[in-house]
């Protein structure tokens, strides 16, 4: 039994879902267009309020859009029933039955759908055997870990063979060791379901490990699209420079190591001790992380991290100290509107 | 810090009042159950009349027998069945609606629902009892069951356990394919088994134990409660059966008092249900 036998493109076109009525309205998602192929690995990431979870919630059926159209596929589905549309999501919080064993849980889905007994009971066990479930078919979701619960929520998601999957923060109620062995899983999972996945997160690592292209998000509008590796690289605005990476990048004043109408911005790790650098200040905290060690110093421009070699000489905290950043690392964004200018 | 003999003593306190508090309640219980399983004569010789001595089952058999007990069990256990599936069907369907769908002046609806709880029963009974008669429905099961097959009680009982239920629980089973019917019987009424069981508990109880309204509507035999068909156990002028109707109590309350220690867990379980999430 091979799953993804039917993948599907998502485009979103001048999408906008506004919430309340006049002075009360709020706009969570502001005309957002993308388009996400298939197969795709796709990560919607941004703060809490930014919208992706409203977009994806669009894109399910559960909320529908003030403006714009939704496409799977070639069809428009702005106007077509969730269970319509080809989709599975796995939310956050599970959403599991807890009155239903594991295996009830898996073959709901198709039960629905009228699959003969004797078929889905097969193919609920063939999903759960992707996800390492087998052993607990017969117990119910509360006699089950959260990494167990997670398992069998993509379970369901899978064992209907949706064309496109939609993932609701669904790591964030794991702990932090189960949250690094599910992300690889997940990556696993992606790979050999061969299936589009949309997923959102406010977790940059997340993002950057998992995602073939990530669609970073700020109050409503997407800032940038583009694979991890670019979005780290050449952040499209101050916002995402900010958002990604950690620690985050420091942006200095305006105006510092550049013109008037510029503000700078240097990762942690550019940013270089030398005697007589440009940048100039005191050593405030020093972090020792084992394969790295970040330095933290006041200076004019503010606060700045610095991301150093454990192996090198590590200043003391109180010792004056001077960074400098080599020219191609220098990301510049308009001190106006943040957004990149080279 | 109070000493041990303190302590001791105020226990003592308490379990006395717990006692005489228990007696108070459990005397006429006592005192009923004394008398069914007495003779008439045996049943009037106080204050004897209070020891387990002399005891027999005549007088629960002559009461069953001249008061017809087995056909008003029988008329009670179905009427009180009918009206506890009925009410727990309606609850659901009514809970639902006011759980999980929206429609225009909702909150007023349920607002207006909640209000007709403040009325009580006796206001209503005439024009209730008007109705059913224009209906058609005096001396007939309808006439007895039909007017208590919705509660507010118990919708607003559900609603509450629904609303407790993730909205993501819906969502999941919305983008299944699911539907409002299949989603009631398949996960929300399951949800609330032990809410649902103690709704049925009650409702059969009320039933059971309903006056009122049975006595309005019903003037024959064939459609007589055990509630009501007890009167014709009244002998007042016979001494010698003047406890017939202490049997017929007995045996109107063997039912109810064995639901009651089958279920009581239940009834429990389902009244705390929901106060602490888990």
């Amino acid at each position: 039994m091979a799953y993804g036998a039917h993948v599907a493109r998502v485009r979103l076109e001048h999408v906008s879902k506004q919430f309340g009525e006049g002075d009360e309205q709020v706009t969570a998602v502001d005309d957002i267009s993308l388009d996400i192929e298939d197969h795709e690995f796709m990560i919607l990431l941004g703060p809490s309020g930014c919208g992706k979870s409203t977009l994806l919630r669009m894109v399910a059926g559960l909320e529908d859009p003030t403006a714009g159209d939704v496409f799977i596929g070639d069809h428009r589905v702005n106007d077509q029933l969730p269970k319509l549309r080809d989709i599975a999501m796995v939310f956050q919080s599970y959403a599991l039955y807890p009155h239903k064993t594991v295996r009830a849980n898996i073959e709901f889905p198709l039960k629905v759908r009228g699959v003969p007994k004797a078929q889905r009971a097969a193919e609920a066990l063939h999903a759960a055997d992707v996800l390492g479930l087998t052993d607990y078919m017969k117990r119910k979701p509360g006699q089950l870990s959260g990494g167990q619960r997670q398992r069998v929520a993509l379970a369901r998601a899978i064992v209907r063979k949706p064309a496109v999957f939609l993932m609701d923060e669904p790591l964030s109620n794991l702990d932090a060791k189960l949250r690094g062995d599910t992300r690889t899983e997940l990556v696993d999972l992606h790979r050999r379901l061969d299936s589009t996945f949309i997923y959102v997160t406010h977790d940059q690592v997340e993002a950057m490990t998992m995602g073939s292209r990530v669609a970073v998000m700020n109050a409503g509008r997407i800032e940038q699209v583009g694979t991890p590796q670019e979005v780290y690289d050449r952040p499209a605005s101050a916002f995402v420079a900010q958002f990604i990476g950690t620690p985050p990048m420091n942006l200095l004043p305006v105006g510092v190591l550049g013109t008037d109408d510029v503000q700078v911005g240097i990762r942690p790790e550019h940013l270089v001790l030398s005697t007589g650098g440009p940048l100039s200040g005191t050593v405030s905290m020093v972090e020792h992380l084992g394969h790295e060690v970040l330095l933290h110093a006041e200076s004019g421009a503010g606060r700045l991290v610095a991301r150093v070699d454990p192996a090198s000489v590590i200043p003391a905290v109180g010792q004056a100290v001077q960074f400098d950043a080599a020219p191609q690392h220098l990301h510049r964004f308009d001190a106006t509107s943040g957004v990149r200018v080279s | 810090m109070a000493t041990d003999a303190v302590r001791g003593a105020r226990k003592v306190g308490r379990y006395s009042l717990l006692v005489f508090v228990a007696v108070v309640v459990l005397f006429p219980i006592y005192a009923v159950l004394l008398q069914a399983l007495k003779s008439g004569p045996d049943a009037f010789d106080h204050p004897r009349s209070l020891l387990p001595v002399d005891l027999t089952l005549d007088t629960i058999r002559a009461a069953w027998t001249e008061g017809d007990l087995g056909h008003l069990l029988m008329n009670s256990l179905f009427v009180s069945s009918v009206v506890t599936v009925g009410v727990i069907v309606t609850s659901l369907l009514a809970a639902y609606a006011f759980a999980f769908l929206n429609f225009p002046l909702k909150g007023a609806t349920f607002a207006l629902f909640l209000a007709t709880m403040l009325v009580p029963a006796e206001v209503t009974v005439v024009i209730n009892q008007r109705t059913a008669d224009s209906l058609g429905w005096m001396n007939s099961y309808q006439g007895l069951i039909v007017p208590s097959l919705a509660s507010t009680f118990g919708v607003f009982l559900v609603r509450q356990v629904f609303l407790q239920i993730p909205k993501e629980l819906r969502e999941a089973a919305s983008l299944d394919g699911v539907g409002h019917m299949r989603f009631l019987y398949e996960v929300a009424a399951p949800l609330s088994r032990p809410t649902l069981g103690a709704l049925g508990l009650f409702t059969f109880l009320g039933t059971w134990n309903a006056y009122l309204w049975p006595s309005q509507v019903i003037n024959d035999d064939e459609h007589r409660t055990i509630q009501i068909g007890l009167n014709s156990l009244k002998t007042p002028n016979d001494i010698s059966k003047f406890n017939l109707l202490t049997g017929g109590l007995v045996v109107a309350a063997l039912p109810i008092f064995i639901m009651l220690v089958v279920f009581q867990r239940q009834l429990v379980r389902g009244l705390t249900a929901g106060a602490v999430k888990g």
